[in-house]
Order: structure tokens, then sequence, then C-alpha cells
């Protein structure tokens, strides 16, 4: 580590994390204006032209708010627990690629900087073992807010965060499997070259199980149990008022930030366009400009992808109700984790199979590449998807029959 | 399974495009219904004259005692109102009344009637004593303004009087 490494570092470390912080009042906003729609209300419209600036009346209203503190608390584990959450929550954010890598002239030698806050060969392993310990917020703020709503919002969110973080895991080794690498930006480079390579296309059953289980890691609907309020009054934040409850609040957005830029990187190519368009050849240019334009189309493409999940997390907040208990952990262990194994393991086969260098059958000009590979991969991930939906419907139909 | 959830997210997103059921409140306001009791008026005649003899029917009639009347002989000169006398002082008192109704239908002038006027929140609690200034029809107009009651009509057999 020397000079330009301690420089870019501290320059990325202030400047990355700005992007969900100023991004959250932004998805706040959104989330109700949507939710607004769906159920034909007009949203948050009082504060500010069309509500803008209700996110900062809301963080206002948040910082002048008493800090209050139960009786029986245990006082440094109840301040400790938001804390946890949100530094956990950044350190996560810190293995996300927002751009490709840049090359400067420093002291002589050329020195490539990249565009995630951490620069880690491990880096899905740091995020997998981050989130793990992002729990234990959670788990502080239940236990010691001496409150028995609390702590059975910290249970359920325990039990919840470890049984999905085995499907995320499982179905997040398929794609190492297939880019061959923990890099974040190996695996975006695996998925160059148009829409056609992303991941998506040769994963469809880990995409989709990936989704439902950042879904659960998030606490998002439908699978709020840690807060349900209809149930649990709030669940492990009953307790908590203020900044406190504020820094749950943003955890809880930015941490849906960076699962969508994690899933953008690893099943939606990254920061990469869906049209491999050579851009900044076209414009030309000295090398700085080049480089500048393709970080800010890198930056331009990973937000566009992220916003699109944001708002589809948004709309299934609106449309499906939230899981019993028991059938969220029916699906945890009894569906995801089984079809995540089989996910796993045909995975592998196919990648022994045909090796890490399939052969191409036909390349589409800026669109990507269709191999062989390619196609036993989605075929046996769309029959597996297939065959849960016939099952289900089968078995649906056998219990309206019975009764 | 997943064709329901399928037809189920469809359905939430063709909703995000349908018309709002939401009344904007200050800035849109529902009909109300014809003989809505708010807040109460005082009616005159077209001449300018008060229609309150000051006979505190009203008063007696309320049930929740709400209605103070100090009724005043007229002079030849000025009248106040067409009978031989009228209310020196009506007093409503909002916070005690029930807006029942009881004092426009015992009121034998059609004097006292129940407005449109709904919105009655104040900040400090003898504003809620309205005195016979604050609710009766100002004289040049009749009626009443049409800015003050254009919002809807309770009694329109009482404006054509």
């Amino acid at each position: 580590m020397d000079l330009f490494d301690l420089i870019t570092s501290i320059i990325k470390g202030l400047a990355f994390p700005l992007i969900p912080l100023t991004l959250v009042p932004v998805i706040v906003l959104f989330e109700r204006k949507i939710i607004g729609w769906v159920q034909e209300r007009p949203g948050p419209n009082r504060v500010g032209p069309w509500g803008v600036v209700q996110a900062v009346a809301d963080a206002a209203k948040l910082i002048f708010k008493e800090d209050l503190r139960p009786a029986g608390a245990i006082a440094f584990l109840h301040t400790l627990a938001p804390a946890l959450t949100i530094v956990t929550t950044f350190l996560t954010l810190s293995v996300v690629p927002f751009g490709p890598k840049l090359s400067f002239e420093f002291d002589g030698v050329m020195r490539t900087v990249s565009m995630s806050v951490l620069d880690l060969n491990l880096g899905l392993v740091f995020f997998l073992s981050i989130t793990s310990i992002s729990i234990y917020g959670i788990i502080l703020a239940g236990w010691s807010s001496n409150n028995k709503y609390s702590l059975l919002g910290g249970l359920r969110s325990s039990a919840q965060m470890v049984s999905y973080e085995i499907n995320l895991s499982f179905t997040l080794a398929c794609v190492l499997i297939l880019a061959g690498s923990f890099d974040v930006y190996d695996i975006v480079e695996a998925q160059q070259g148009g829409f056609l390579n992303w991941f998506i296309w040769r994963q469809p059953l880990a995409f989709l199980l990936f989704f439902i289980a950042q879904i659960a890691e998030t606490n998002r609907l439908p699978f709020d149990l840690p807060e349900g309020e209809s149930e649990l009054t709030g669940g492990f934040h009953t307790e908590y008022s203020g900044m406190k409850f504020a820094m749950f609040f943003m955890a809880e957005y930015i941490s849906m930030f960076v699962m969508a830029a994690l899933v953008s990187v690893l099943f939606l190519g990254g920061f990469q366009g869906p049209v491999a368009l050579p851009v900044s050849e076209w414009i030309g240019g000295p090398a700085w400009l080049t480089q500048a334009l393709n970080a800010l189309i890198g930056l331009f493409w990973l937000i566009a992808k992220i916003a699109g999940q944001i708002f589809f997390m948004i709309w299934m907040r609106a449309t499906l109700p939230r899981l019993r208990y028991d059938q969220l952990m029916s699906l945890g262990w009894k569906v995801m984790f089984e079809l995540a194994t089989i996910n796993l393991i045909y995975t592998a086969a196919v990648q022994l199979m045909f090796g890490s260098n399939p052969m191409p059958l036909f390349t589409i000009p800026f669109l990507g590449t269709i191999s062989v590979q390619w196609i036993v991969l989605f075929a046996l991930g769309a029959g597996v998807i297939a065959g849960v939906e016939l099952l289900t419907q089968a078995y649906r139909r056998r219990t309206l029959n019975a009764c | 399974m997943l064709v329901e959830i399928a037809i189920g997210f469809y359905t939430t997103f063709m909703k995000m495009f349908q018309p709002r059921v939401t009344v904007l409140f200050p800035e849109q306001t529902r009909p109300q219904p014809a003989h809505f009791r708010g807040r109460h008026r005082l009616q005159r005649y077209e001449n300018g004259l008060e229609r309150c003899v000051g006979c505190a029917l009203c008063a007696a009639v309320c049930p929740s005692e709400a209605i103070y009347i100090e009724a005043a002989e007229n002079t030849k000169d000025h009248p106040v109102s067409a009978g031989e006398r009228y209310a020196k002082t009506y007093q409503i008192h909002l916070l005690r009344c029930i807006y029942c109704g009881f004092c426009e239908e015992a009121c034998p002038e059609d004097a006292i009637v129940m407005g449109p006027e709904f919105r009655l929140a104040n900040d400090r609690r003898d504003k809620f004593v309205m005195n016979k200034e604050d609710f009766i029809d100002p004289p040049e107009k009749g009626f009443g303004s049409p800015d003050e009651y254009k919002l809807t009509r309770s009694h329109p057999e009482a404006v054509k009087e």
C-alpha cells in the first residue's frame, strides 16, 4: 500500500457511499408513491410539488424526535444494535463495482483503480460473511429492548436469515462456477458482450432463487416477518425512535440497493449495457475522456438496473401478502433449498462436461453469443421452474377436489 | 403458483394507471348531501331585515343548551328584524352543540338554519362561542355571499324565499 492506494481508497470510501445515501430518499418517495398508485391513492403530495420533499420532512422529524430507551433495556446493546446494522450494510456496499476499472499514470507507473470501495479477489465471500454479521444487529435490537415483541421479531429474523442465507450462497455458487472466480470484476467480465451473455439466461432458476432469497435477507415484504406490524407491532424496532429507528430504516433501504446491485452484477451483466456498443470509441478523444465516459456509462447502467429491481421490489410489496412463519420456513427449507442444491449440482456437471470455454453456436453482433452449454443450462433451469409450477398446480387441483 | 402470482402482479400493475379515488380535500370537495347539518346560519329577508325575532324557541328546544339569546325591542326608525323584537345577543357554543338541527325545526321564522360549513377547527376554546355577527348572513347579499357558501346549498328552498 502506497500513497496512490491511500488517496484512491479515501476518495472511493467517501464518494461511493454517497450514491445510496442520496438515493434512499428518492427510493422512499417512490415506494410511497407507487404503493399509493396501486391502492388508487395519489401518495404523498403535500410537502413540496408532487411531494418531492416528503422524505426530507420525514428525516427532519426523525432527527428532532425524542430518543427513548425503555426501562430495563440494556443501554450499551440498545445503542450498539442500530449502529451494527448500518455499519454492516455499508460494508456490504464496498464490494459493489460501480463501473469499469480506471487506469492512471502515477509517479511514472500505470496504476489501475477499481470502481468499488474494496478491490478484493474474494469479494463475494466478504459479502456473504458481512451479511451474516448483520443478523447480530437485529438480534441484539430485539434482545436488548426488554420487550416480548422485539425479542420475537429478533428470533424470527435470525431464523429467517440463517435459512435463506444458505439459498443465497448456493445460488451464488452457481454463478461462481460459471465465472470461475470470486472477484466481482471477473464475474462482470464473464458476462461481456451484450445482454444475451448475461447469467440470467444461463441460470434462470438461480436468478429466481437468488432474488427470493435476497428479499428475505433484506426483510422486505412478503418476507418482512421480523417487523410484521400486524402481529409484532413493529418487531425488532418496536422500542426504537428518532435517529436509532432511522438507522434501521436506512439500513433496510441501503441493503435493498446493495442487494439489487449484487443481482445486477451476478445475473444482469453488472455495469455493462444490454447492447455492447463501443460508444467511447466512436466519440474518440484522449484516453482520460474515454475512461471517464466508460465509467459514467457503467454507473448509468448499474443504477438503471438497480432502479428496475427496486421498482419490482416495491411492486411486489404492493402485490403479495406476508407469508405465515411456517410457510416461510417450509418455502426456505423444503422448496428453495432443494432447488438450489439441484441447480448447483447440474451447473457443476454441465460446466465439467463442456469446460469453461464452451463452443459457440452463433454470435449476434453487439448482443452476445449463444453456445451449447448455455442452451443446456437454460433448458434445465426453465424445466425445473416449469416442473415446480406444474407440480403445485396438480397439488392445488388435488386439494381442491378433496374439499 | 407462479402463474397466480403473475396474474396478481398484472392486476396491481394495471391499478397504477387507474384514476385515483382520493378527493384532494382542501382543493377538491365532495358534494354535500341536502340537509347537511353544519355550522348554523342566521338568515335575512331580501330587504335586509333579520328573520330572527328573538323568541328563544331555539334556545328552549336545544338539548345541550348551547344557545343563549337576549331579545330587545325594535325601534320604528331602525328596525333590525321584521317582527316586534329582535335578538340583541345570539350566541351559540359550538363545542356544546350536537348539530341535531332541533333549533332549525323549532324556529317559526326560518331564521336559524344549519349551514354547509363543517371546517370548525380552532386553536382557542373561547373562539368556539359564536356571536351573532359571526354567523349571520351579510346584509348586502341578502342570503349570504356566494363565496362563502359556494360549496353546497343545504337548503335551496330557503334561498329562493
